[in-house]
């Protein structure tokens, strides 16, 4: 019996953030990232059924995407002559079984920093994703987005006191989450 | 009702100042205040600690996220397509 199931219609709400911002550290155009996010949606709904339930929702939307990244950059390299990133698992049967040839990483930026970065925005996700949604919304857009205060009370239609208990039940959580490996 | 402090904040108010420093919107007052109640409170020092820490984390991280109306629209196109699939 499967372990893990799927669920298309709440992918936008628990993975287009965690997908933006993975897809964000390896590519830094916005508008090419969020266009790789939907794709990889709408490739995942496709190949629902090569879905076994062996890995999480998540790790498979991932490996989708990360094969989308490849198929980005291969793009703009055989633009520019000189394509030097093979797949030869492009089978619809194998969609989402992904598996790395070795060849060079496209985005591996070299850089320790980028590495770190990249590590600790994926725990943030993680402890972000362990929120209740209500509070990992608002702490979003007012940590992440930097939104002011007056705005998200408007579109969330919530006080500002409620909106400041939101974010301190919000910071403590997170705080706790992330205090093991990274404070 | 408890009368409140000129001076002095409770440890609530301090961590809730705490927060709003977090996202520059604390006044010097309410800085001064917390200043005070960090002075004396162990609490609030960790809360403190923390709460610092987790900004700064996350400054490092340079983690961005959609926004709400990118992700509207990516939902739409989604549930259009899971419409089409199931038709």
């Amino acid at each position: 019996m499967p372990k893990h199931e799927i669920n298309p219609n709440k992918w936008i709400d628990l993975y287009s953030d965690y997908l933006y911002n993975y897809t964000i550290a390896r590519i830094s155009d916005r508008e090419v990232a969020q266009d790789l996010v939907q794709d990889t949606f709408l490739a995942g709904l496709k190949s629902m059924k090569n879905f076994k339930g062996e890995a999480s929702e998540r790790t498979w939307l991932i490996s989708i995407l990360k094969r989308k990244i490849i198929d980005h950059y291969r793009k703009i390299n055989s633009n520019k002559g000189k394509a030097e990133v093979r797949i030869n698992y492009r089978d619809e049967e194998t969609e989402g079984d992904w598996l790395e040839e070795r060849v060079a990483d496209p985005f591996d930026k070299t850089a320790e920093d980028t590495m770190q970065n990249s590590e600790l925005g994926d725990a943030i996700y993680n402890c972000l994703s362990k929120l209740p949604e209500k509070q990992a919304d608002v702490f979003k857009m007012k940590t992440i987005q930097g939104i002011e205060t007056e705005v998200i009370c408007n579109e969330l239609n919530i006080t500002a006191s409620n909106l400041w208990v939101i974010i301190h039940r919000a910071r403590t959580a997170m705080a706790d989450c992330l205090k093991e490996n990274w404070f | 009702m408890k009368k409140q402090s000129f001076l002095f904040v409770s440890c609530d108010e301090a961590q809730h100042i705490c927060d709003k420093a977090q996202y520059d919107e604390a006044s010097p007052w309410e800085k001064f205040k917390l200043k005070i109640r960090l002075s004396y409170c162990k609490i609030t020092r960790a809360y403190y600690k923390s709460n610092t820490m987790l900004t700064k984390r996350i400054k490092e991280s340079k983690v961005e996220c959609l926004d709400r109306a990118s992700k509207k629209n990516m939902k739409k196109e989604l549930d259009k397509a899971i419409k089409k699939q199931v038709n």
